[in-house]
């Protein structure tokens, strides 16, 4: 909580999705389109931001608009986190993953790995994609409403159980026993669905085929409108780390802010849309430009201006939200200026967390160590 | 060695061999109790293991899965190796820091969503630069379903005809972009040319897939498939949609009579002779000379298969505790009680007639002297798939499976992680090459190029297609 005595420090995420928030990004990234889709350009980019100084890289997923018109591919999330895991040292990698069209055990099992490859340095964006062609990829019909939530919490519940089903210290490697795991440290999760579950209903057995995650837990990370019907704030089963905060115009984000946080005491993220001048141009007017190839719509309060109005802008904002994502119009322009102008400025002013390498998320949210929920005394 | 080594219809001998690993993380091959035996976890084992097997100018890099943690007596199995990442994700992380080895995912038709699985396995070629395989698998039983929101749904007969409908729609989803669907240049009128995408839909009995795909081709046109099975079906199915098999035929009489088989199968399905490569699974034990060799292998043995994992084993087919029992004496004299609850599960030993079975092993046993120790450390490494001896003589025998063409190449366990491929680069590969059956470099940087496949023929344009 903000106190005006104690100048607080937050952090900054930086969204790397394709070549940048705006759908016409494309048009003005520094690589040809046909060098989107690969090791190389996910390489420079989370390069980029982590000696930018962001904290943390986010990586979207989910249905692409239509072909043709402007991005139509995606390379998955998770892959796209787990390959920059090893190239990087200090950046908290976290993907979005879908929990309403997924296998939960499956997603439970890819963050856990992601955790191995990144050592303790990821994160889950929790995603509840409803649509009926996301569905129909999978023989699944449309989710709706209170139905989402219920299934991401659902999702969450099953990872956080799955994550917890091996001890921290159940590979024993007892060579007198000749026992490798101590099976007393493994627990089923034995999750199912509550009979009011408005989906069609399931259960997950267990354990994980993986051993528990170097962070124990992974921060889970929500977006605000999957609170109410199902993911609760500090629920140890499907409770969320962080909440992702949207507002339509700038002027509400900080109100926003304080209306989540009052709900519990998690970390809360104000999202926002970032315009700049840059390249001898105003922001006003490479928007413009952009907008007249494609229009950009989007939910989440926009700055268009110079590099000073942002910092002053963010200073203010993190002494309310404990971190701020930004969604670059143009990831390879708006990078610049960022790593140039903004987050100089904003260490010099003493608002932005250190960056420390070999962190974890949770260490970057102030979350202690997370207590397993079948750990019993006596072991 | 087989007089007649010829193979027939027109197969011709590559004269090579290409060498893949796998990192198992699971069972008892992976000896834990060595004084080196690394983690099986942290990411430095894995990229020390592959990045010295791309030293060795490997074709491959190979992970596993197992979607159910396995059990003995109704409870987690205690004494191997057990809990491992998932394969894409590790296998991603891996792309970061190697160039040029071939990364292969074993994956599971019964418990993916076609379309999922085809996007991630296009997502993981497009990362790695057209290095990325599937390694097809299938799983029937309930068990492993109570892990998944659709439980058990498939017969035992169904599995094939269930994995070959799954595999030609992940095949429809990776050709479903024209080959120059992204625009050149940042002025093109679209990113992509409009209906440069093709639908994919498809109707069965066990799964719907109506799906825009979201990724282009790849640097390899679509990943590489490998395909395990052994039964008739297994075999039917890899002839007419693998490219490589990843056999259970190591030994050189039997390697030969798997190729004629294969060979034989894959030309009646209308594909080349050559089309199918074959890599069996395999384990090295390896030394200076063939005295230290067999030292070694006694020594990797023992740690291998030790008492507890001796009666472990046992207790899997008599179905009873049987802890009384010493270790190095001989097998036991009570019958098998085999009741459900009571085998090991995940590790595919469901079925023995085990009367008949404890009879036949006790004879054997007895017959050859051998303790229960010596018996399990015999049942659970095979002889065949165990190459140990000198550098000179395993590379002479190797040599000779290049030169009739038994194999396309060997994917080696490891019995040491993540040293346990050190001694193989370091003094078989040299010995290899110096016999000209070895690549002295990659030959290209997309797995396809490493094992000389050609690319693939884009699948039928028919939108929808209908399977069981």
């Amino acid at each position: 909580m903000s106190t005006a005595d104690h100048p607080r420090t937050g952090f900054l995420a930086l969204e790397l999705d394709g070549d940048g928030a705006h759908p016409a990004a494309w048009r003005a990234a520094r690589h040809a389109p046909t060098e989107l889709l690969s090791g190389v350009r996910i390489r420079s980019t989370v390069l980029a931001a982590e000696s930018a100084g962001f904290h943390v890289a986010t990586f979207s997923d989910g249905p692409v608009g239509p072909a043709g018109s402007d991005i139509a591919a995606r390379l998955d999330a998770v892959q796209r986190a787990a390959f920059a895991g090893p190239i990087t040292r200090s950046i908290i990698l976290v993907p979005e993953v879908d929990t309403v069209f997924t296998e939960p055990f499956h997603v439970a099992t890819q963050l856990a790995s992601l955790d191995y490859v990144t050592a303790g340095r990821a994160g889950w964006l929790v995603a509840a994609s409803g649509s009926e062609g996301e569905g129909a990829a999978v023989g699944r019909s449309a989710v709706a409403g209170a139905g989402r939530a219920a299934e991401a919490a659902a999702a969450v519940e099953v990872s956080r159980r799955l994550w917890d089903s091996w001890e921290d210290d159940a590979v024993i490697r007892d060579v007198d026993s000749g026992r490798y795991l101590d099976v007393d440290k493994l627990h089923y999760a034995d999750f199912e669905t509550d009979p009011d579950f408005p989906g069609e209903g399931y259960s997950v057995k267990g354990p994980a085929i993986i051993p528990r995650p170097l962070q124990g837990q992974l921060p889970v990370v929500a977006p605000a409108e999957l609170l109410a019907d199902g993911l609760a704030v500090g629920s140890p089963d499907s409770g969320v780390d962080a909440v992702l905060v949207t507002a339509p115009s700038l002027e509400e984000l900080g109100e926003a802010v304080a209306q989540v946080r009052s709900r519990g005491a998690v970390s809360v993220i104000a999202e926002l849309d970032v315009v700049l001048d840059a390249r001898g141009q105003r922001a006003k007017e490479r928007l413009a430009q952009l907008d007249a190839q494609t229009p950009w719509p989007s939910n989440r309060s926009r700055y268009v201006g110079d590099a000073a109005g942002l910092v002053d802008f963010l200073s203010e904002l993190l002494a309310t939200a404990d971190g701020v994502r930004l969604h670059p119009a143009v990831l390879d322009v708006e990078l610049d200026e960022l790593s140039r102008l903004v987050l100089p400025e904003l260490r010099r002013r003493g608002v932005l967390a250190p960056s420390t390498p070999e962190t974890t998320f949770r260490a970057l949210l102030g979350l202690g160590q997370a207590t397993n929920r079948y750990a019993t005394a006596g072991h | 060695m087989s007089e007649n080594t010829d193979i027939g219809h027109g197969f011709v001998p590559s004269g090579q061999l290409q060498l893949g690993v796998f990192f198992q993380g699971v069972n008892s091959g992976t000896v834990w109790k060595a004084p080196e035996s690394g983690s099986q976890t942290d990411f430095e084992s894995f990229r020390q293991l592959a990045q010295t097997a791309e030293r060795g100018l490997f074709a491959a890099f190979f992970l596993g899965e197992g979607l159910r943690l396995r059990e003995h007596q109704g409870r987690p199995h205690a004494l191997d190796v057990a809990g491992r990442p998932d394969a894409q994700t590790m296998l991603a992380a891996l792309a970061a820091v190697t160039n040029k080895i071939g990364l292969v995912a074993t994956q599971n038709t019964t418990y993916n969503d076609p379309a999922h699985l085809a996007h991630r396995l296009a997502s993981l070629d497009l990362i790695s630069g057209g290095r990325a395989a599937w390694n097809v698998v299938t799983t029937d039983n309930a068990w492993t379903g109570a892990n998944f929101r659709r439980g058990g749904y498939l017969d035992h007969a169904d599995r094939y005809v269930h994995a070959e409908a799954f595999v030609q729609t992940a095949k429809r989803i990776w050709d479903s972009w024209e080959a120059e669907a992204i625009s050149a240049s940042e002025t093109a009128a679209t990113w992509s040319a409009p209906d440069s995408i093709r639908p994919v839909q498809h109707t069965g009995a066990h799964y719907t897939v109506d799906y825009e795909p979201r990724l282009p081709r790849t640097a390899q046109h679509r990943p590489v498939l490998f395909q395990a099975g052994d039964s008739p079906e297994g075999r039917d199915f890899a002839a007419r949609q693998a490219d490589v098999i990843f056999s259970a035929h190591p030994g050189l009489d039997a390697a030969l009579i798997f190729r004629r088989d294969i060979v034989a199968r894959t030309v009646a399905a209308g594909r080349g002779a050559n089309e199918v490569q074959i890599m069996p699974a395999s384990e090295f034990i390896l030394a200076a000379t063939p005295q230290e060799a067999r030292e070694k292998q006694a020594w990797v043995r023992s740690l291998q298969i030790g008492p507890e994992q001796a009666i472990a084993y046992l207790e899997q087919f008599w179905g009873r505790e049987l802890s009384g029992y010493d270790p190095d004496g001989p097998l036991p004299d009570i019958d098998p009680v085999v009741e459900e609850t009571s085998e090991t599960r995940g590790s595919g030993f469901h079925g023995a007639k085990a009367r008949q079975l404890a009879d036949q092993w006790r004879a054997e046993a007895l017959d050859k002297g051998l303790s229960i120790r010596q018996f399990v450390s015999g049942k659970t490494s095979r002889a065949d798939a165990t190459f140990s001896g000198s550098y000179t003589e395993i590379a002479d025998l190797l040599a000779r499976y290049a030169a009739v063409g038994a194999v396309d190449g060997f994917n080696i366990s490891p019995w040491l992680i993540p040293t346990g491929l050190d001694d193989i680069v370091n003094h078989l590969v040299p010995e290899l090459q110096a016999r000209g059956v070895y690549p002295t470099d990659y030959v290209g940087t997309t797995l396809r190029e490493h094992l000389g496949l050609p690319l693939p023929q884009r699948a039928e344009s028919s939108a929808t297609l209908s399977h069981a």
